[in-house]
C-alpha cells in the first residue's frame, strides 16, 4: 500500500529539486530509456532510512562532480508501481531492491548500486562509488 | 549504521550473509539477531549440496547485483549460524 503522498513528496523533491527527472509511469520510463545514446542514471527512490541517509544525498553529491551522466531520472518504489516495474524490466536478471541506482551507457547497464551497497554507508561513500563510475563512463556534464 | 528500532540489534535493516553449520549459506535483510535466532526478511538460500553454482560464485553475483527474495521470512536458530557478515562488506 502506498504511503500518503504528503509524506513522500519531500523525498521526491530531494531529487527533482536538483534536476533529476521523475518518471511516474511505464511510458515515461520507456521513453527515458529509449534514449540510448550517451549515459543515463536511474535512481530507484524509496521511503526507507538508507534512501534518506545515503542514497538521495549521495546522488546529490555525486551529481556535483565534473563528469556526470547525460540525463538522470528517478522512480519511487512502492509509490509509482508501474514505473518501477518498467525500470526493473530494463534491469532484467537483476534482483529487485530499493533504493538502488543504475547507470546505463549507450543503452547498456554499466554500473549498478544495489540496496546492500547503500545501507550502512554514508552519503560520501555512495557518492564516491558513483563518481568513480561517472569518471569511467560519463565524459561530459549533464545536459538534461 | 542500521536503521531505526535499535532494540532489534545493530544489524536490523542490513543485508547479511549467514554461514551455517551445514551446507547452507543464507542471504537476507536482518530483522533481528540475538542469542536465540536470526530473523531474516526477503531471504535466499544457497545450498552447496544441491545448487549447481559454487557458493563463491553465488556470493560474487549477490555482491554485484543483490539477491533474490525467495523467502519472505526465515528464522534460523542461532546454534546453526557460524558467521554473520554484511553482504556489502564482501565487495
Amino acid at each position: 500500500m502506498p504511503y500518503p503522498e504528503e509524506l513522500v513528496a519531500p523525498m521526491r523533491a530531494e531529487l527533482t529539486s536538483i534536476g533529476i527527472q521523475e518518471l511516474r509511469d511505464a511510458a515515461e520510463v520507456e521513453a527515458f530509456l529509449d534514449r540510448k545514446s550517451g549515459s543515463s542514471l536511474v535512481v530507484v527512490n524509496s521511503v526507507c532510512g538508507c534512501a534518506a541517509g545515503g542514497a538521495r544525498p549521495g546522488v546529490a553529491m555525486a551529481l556535483q562532480h565534473e563528469n556526470t551522466p547525460d540525463r538522470s531520472a528517478t522512480v519511487f518504489a512502492g509509490q509509482d508501481v508501474e514505473a518501477v516495474a518498467a525500470v526493473r524490466a530494463a534491469l532484467d536478471g537483476i534482483p529487485p531492491s530499493s533504493p538502488c541506482i543504475a547507470l546505463f551507457k549507450d543503452g547498456e547497464l554499466v554500473h549498478f548500486v544495489p540496496r546492500h551497497m547503500i545501507e550502512g554507508r554514508d552519503a560520501q561513500q555512495i557518492a564516491f562509488d558513483l563518481v568513480t563510475a561517472f569518471d569511467e563512463h560519463c565524459t561530459s556534464t549533464a545536459s538534461s | 549504521m542500521g536503521t531505526f528500532h535499535d532494540d532489534l540489534g545493530e544489524l536490523h535493516g542490513i543485508t547479511i550473509v549467514l554461514d551455517t553449520v551445514d551446507t547452507r549459506t543464507i542471504i537476507g535483510r536482518c530483522h533481528e539477531e540475538n542469542d536465540v535466532h536470526v530473523v531474516l526478511h526477503d531471504a535466499d538460500i544457497h545450498d552447496s549440496a544441491s545448487d549447481d553454482a559454487p557458493v563463491e560464485e553465488y556470493l560474487s553475483r549477490a555482491v554485484k547485483f543483490g539477491h533474490w527474495a525467495r523467502h519472505s521470512t526465515l528464522v534460523i536458530p542461532r546454534e546453526q549460524v557460524t558467521t554473520i557478515r554484511r553482504l556489502g562488506e564482501l565487495a
